[in-house]
């Protein structure tokens, strides 16, 4: 349970960062290491290199632009949670994060991080999708912006390459007084989930005028329940039309693994779908 | 040949210079290289909360952090919660009067994360208080004891 040896780096600018992992074949970034560390420590991974970005100048932060939240990939989960402007534009991120490990790995790990290692039941990649966040990805050769329904490849496989680092991510602003949702099963507090639905919506005069729905843990992705944003737009924003709304999400692709089936994981999806959609409607300013 | 840094950690108030290799991480360097054996090495992969120690006053797993990490960064332990006098802290008193603890494994995490947890939320529900331990696995005493113990100590603290 002690890490492979493996040479150090601690570089001071990103740019330093991205000439390392030009420079070492097998090198990792190191970030928060709530799921790094793990993962050395039980030597899943044996790199050569780590680079820790622990110290790298302007990765961390969040800059409110009037219509987005930018943020840092670096910006550990506890600053996300304390912060007066996502807690006032998009409230749904501390909602969630709440759920993300313990307080005491929360005051390490970093969004960044959590959407490199992309676990398909963790919180944080479930935000991104129902936000269509963008993230912002910096190699060799500058930077290109990633939407986050491109971003996943495959099974923890992000859009990333060998020489590239995530610098941020930018969250779209919803409407003020918008209604949030976010639920999730999971078998002991502060475990991955089962699964987790991520709910936001802008409702007037008590009917839904746009909608979005997220579910984390599913499949091998967070997956966008389209169909259902699409039917939701012009109900009624009531109890009725967003148990229709989890009917659908029953219908989703589930993955099964040795202890819970696919079948189990689409019952938990329209569940959580009706759940996460219920608090977002019970939210959301001008809901009749 | 490993790979080696000169770190400068402050630890419980004392300054301390060490050369480590780069792959130890911040628990086995209070352990091994300052023989400071109070900080509890459990699962090594962050679940058990045993090892939980305070970086500049914040709970964190100390198996989940590189010492190397911890340069020019102030460490709590365990062994910094009392006063230089031996007078326990009013959550270590707490612990002794509530049976917060029997074999004592995981009784270092619980008290450096109870005490971070406390400072934030000097009035918290019991159902805050078993949140705010749920990192923490305890395998003796059922938690009813630990609960009973912070919610002790923060009554008392808030009584000061």
């Amino acid at each position: 349970m002690k890490s492979a040896p493996f040479t150090y780096h601690d570089p001071g600018t990103v740019d330093e960062a991205i000439a390392l992992l030009g420079q070492h074949e097998d090198a990792k970034l190191l970030a928060g290491g709530q799921s790094l560390m793990p993962m050395l420590n039980m030597r899943f991974v044996v790199p050569d290199h780590v680079v820790d970005l622990n110290g790298v100048a302007g990765l961390a932060g969040i800059t409110d632009t009037g219509d987005a939240l930018e943020i840092g990939a670096m910006t550990r989960q506890r600053d996300l949670m304390r912060d007066a402007a996502v807690g006032a534009k998009a409230p749904i991120i501390p909602e969630a994060l709440e759920f993300v490990g313990h307080f005491q790995t929360r005051n390490r790990g970093t969004i960044g991080g959590s959407l490199c290692h992309l676990d398909p039941a963790a919180e944080q990649p479930c935000l991104m999708a129902v936000y269509d966040a963008v993230l912002t990805v910096q190699g060799p050769d500058g930077t290109r912006e990633v939407p986050f329904a491109e971003w996943p490849l495959a099974y923890m496989i992000p859009s990333i390459g060998p020489d590239e680092l995530l610098t941020k991510v930018r969250v779209p602003n919803w409407a003020a007084g918008h209604g949030y949702g976010f639920a999730e099963f999971a078998r002991r507090h502060g475990d991955f989930a089962i699964v987790s639905a991520a709910a936001l919506l802008e409702v007037s005069g008590g009917t839904i005028s746009r909608a979005a729905i997220a579910i984390g843990g599913a499949d091998v992705r967070p997956i966008r329940l389209e169909e259902a944003e699409a039917a939701l737009v012009g109900q009624a924003a009531n109890a009725e039309s967003f148990k229709a709304a989890g009917e659908m999400a029953r219908k989703i692709d589930a993955i099964s693994d040795a202890y819970v089936s696919s079948a189990y994981r689409q019952r938990l999806a329209a569940t959580m779908v009706e759940r996460a959609l219920a608090k977002a409607g019970s939210r959301a300013g001008g809901s009749a | 040949m490993a790979d080696t840094r000169d770190i400068e950690v402050t630890v419980n108030g004392q300054r301390h210079s060490a050369t480590v290799e780069t792959r130890t991480s911040l628990g086995d360097f209070l352990r091994q290289g300052l023989g400071m054996t109070g900080t509890h090495m459990g699962c090594e992969h962050g679940v058990c909360g045993a090892c939980t120690v305070l970086l500049d006053g914040e709970a964190v797993r100390s198996c989940l952090m590189l010492a190397v990490q911890a340069n020019g960064h102030e460490v709590t332990t365990i062994e910094g919660l009392a006063d230089a006098d031996g007078t326990l802290s009013p959550l270590q008193k707490a612990f002794w009067e509530n049976y917060g603890l029997q074999c004592g494994f995981c009784t270092p995490g619980m008290l450096t994360s109870l005490t971070a947890f406390l400072k934030e939320n000097p009035d918290p529900s019991e159902r805050e208080v078993r949140e705010a331990i749920s990192g923490n696995i305890c395998r003796c005493t059922g938690y009813q004891g630990i609960v009973d113990a912070a919610l002790s100590a923060a009554k008392t603290m808030r009584e000061v």
